[in-house]
């Protein structure tokens, strides 16, 4: 066992792991964050998309160790400090953004990335960053809005395909 | 997976001497052998990390005008970082996988990895860049064997590739929507000297070398040029997601419309 210690929400945050332990195994087994879900576990599906050092990644495929030493963000990190939504969770429940819910944190944490960089992205740079998040619910739509609404445009335009 | 230690090295020649342990192998973004040891198809029993290795990050431009990039720099650092020096570079890397996928992936274990489908192995070979490891200097040429299969020796590691730029190049791919890998996708550059076609996801033996269209471009850089060109569908992949033959004709398409492209 290797002891890694990483910041992960703003605390410090350590833990003894295996070489193999995935980064998302140890934020939700050891850590109790069980906001990063585990879809695919092959890289494909974004449910476990999580910061690292303020990119997204998909915690499912590093290793727990590669973060060590590492700031760390998850979907238990976005509300504001007052404990509400912040715009982007908002903007997801105003524009009905989720059905079952379970990509809505990989989602998040892709948006907050894709908004980081392009605070004004348009529909189609949405849509084309969102490639390695997939909504089984295909909920996809909605998604696309609730982002645009985040980012402050008008989502009037955007027509259902 | 089966257990494995994980070596963390700060400098190129600790992890040569890291991969001196029994069983050792390199572990660069992860993209890909972590799924491959998820399913048990290696079981090393120590991984060596080259993302800790500074003098293996980032891009420079030589003295003698080659885009010089670090074997550990992901493939988002590429997008950005390439673009105005050789920006079809840039905008391939910026459209390998999806966005956290390029976050982690790497230039050098994309090449030394050499799978059939991906899209680096195009870039290399059709720039007729250099593959610098820790022992040597290794032309593209001679670097890609066939599927999966390179020149480099056990262990060796891939810690920079160095890239001519041409006057004109374009990448031009039709992913595979499951894999998002290219179903095919061609790299079209154009030299003082000559044109060079990189293919890559279409053939049994990897990324190769269209030279009959590469002779027909250098003749006249131009979609007449190889509008009625086609290689042997015989040669292609053939699988559930397509033919030989669909594989030949789209080399044929993918190619037109990156000379398109191109200009």
């Amino acid at each position: 066992m290797t002891q890694v210690n990483m910041t992960v929400n703003g605390k410090s945050a350590s833990g003894d792991v295996e070489g193999r332990t995935l980064l998302a195994q140890f934020l939700r087994d050891d850590q109790g964050l069980t906001g990063t879900h585990i879809g695919c576990d092959t890289s494909q599906c974004g449910a476990c998309v999580v910061h690292v050092n303020g990119e997204a990644v998909k915690a499912c495929t590093m290793l727990a160790i590669e973060a060590d030493g590492a700031t760390v963000g998850t979907i238990e990190g976005q509300a504001n400090d007052d404990g509400s939504l912040n715009v982007i969770q908002q903007a997801f429940q105003d524009h009905h953004g989720l059905q079952c819910g379970f990509c809505t944190p990989g989602m998040v944490m892709s948006a907050a990335a894709l908004l980081k960089d392009n605070p004004k992205p348009s529909e189609a740079e949405i849509r084309h960053y969102l490639d390695g998040n997939i909504c089984r619910c295909t909920g996809y739509h909605n998604i696309v809005k609730a982002i645009m609404a985040a980012s402050g445009q008008d989502v009037s335009a955007i027509a259902a395909e | 997976m089966y257990n494995f230690d994980v070596e963390k090295p700060r400098t190129v020649a600790d992890a040569v001497q890291a991969m001196a342990r029994e069983e050792a192998q390199l572990l660069s973004g992860g993209q890909t052998l972590i799924p491959t040891l998820k399913a048990r198809l290696a079981s090393p029993s120590v991984l060596v990390s080259l993302s800790g290795i500074d003098e293996m990050q980032g891009l420079s431009m030589s003295d003698d005008g080659l885009l010089c990039i670090g074997g550990g720099t992901t493939h988002a650092t590429v997008a950005t970082g390439a673009a105005a020096q050789y920006p079809a570079l840039a905008h391939l890397a910026a459209r390998i996988g999806d966005p956290a996928v390029r976050n982690r992936g790497t230039i050098g274990g994309s090449v030394a990895n050499n799978d059939p489908s991906a899209c680096y192995p195009a870039a290399v070979l059709g720039s007729g860049a250099t593959i610098v490891t820790d022992k040597r200097e290794i032309a593209a040429d001679d670097f890609f064997l066939g599927m999966f299969e390179t020149a480099l020796e056990e262990g060796e590691i891939v810690t920079e590739v160095k890239f001519p730029i041409p006057s004109a190049a374009h990448y031009e791919k039709i992913i595979q929507p499951a894999s998002r890998f290219p179903l095919v996708a061609v790299f079209v550059a154009r030299f003082a000297d000559g044109v060079r076609v990189a293919v890559t996801g279409a053939s049994n033996n990897g990324v190769f070398r269209w030279k009959q269209a590469e002779e027909a471009l250098t003749e006249n850089f131009a979609t007449e040029a190889v509008a009625g060109l086609q290689v042997d569908a015989a040669e292609m992949i053939s699988d559930l997601h397509g033919s030989g033959g669909y594989r030949a004709h789209l080399v044929a398409v993918m190619t037109r419309r990156a000379v398109a492209a191109a200009g």
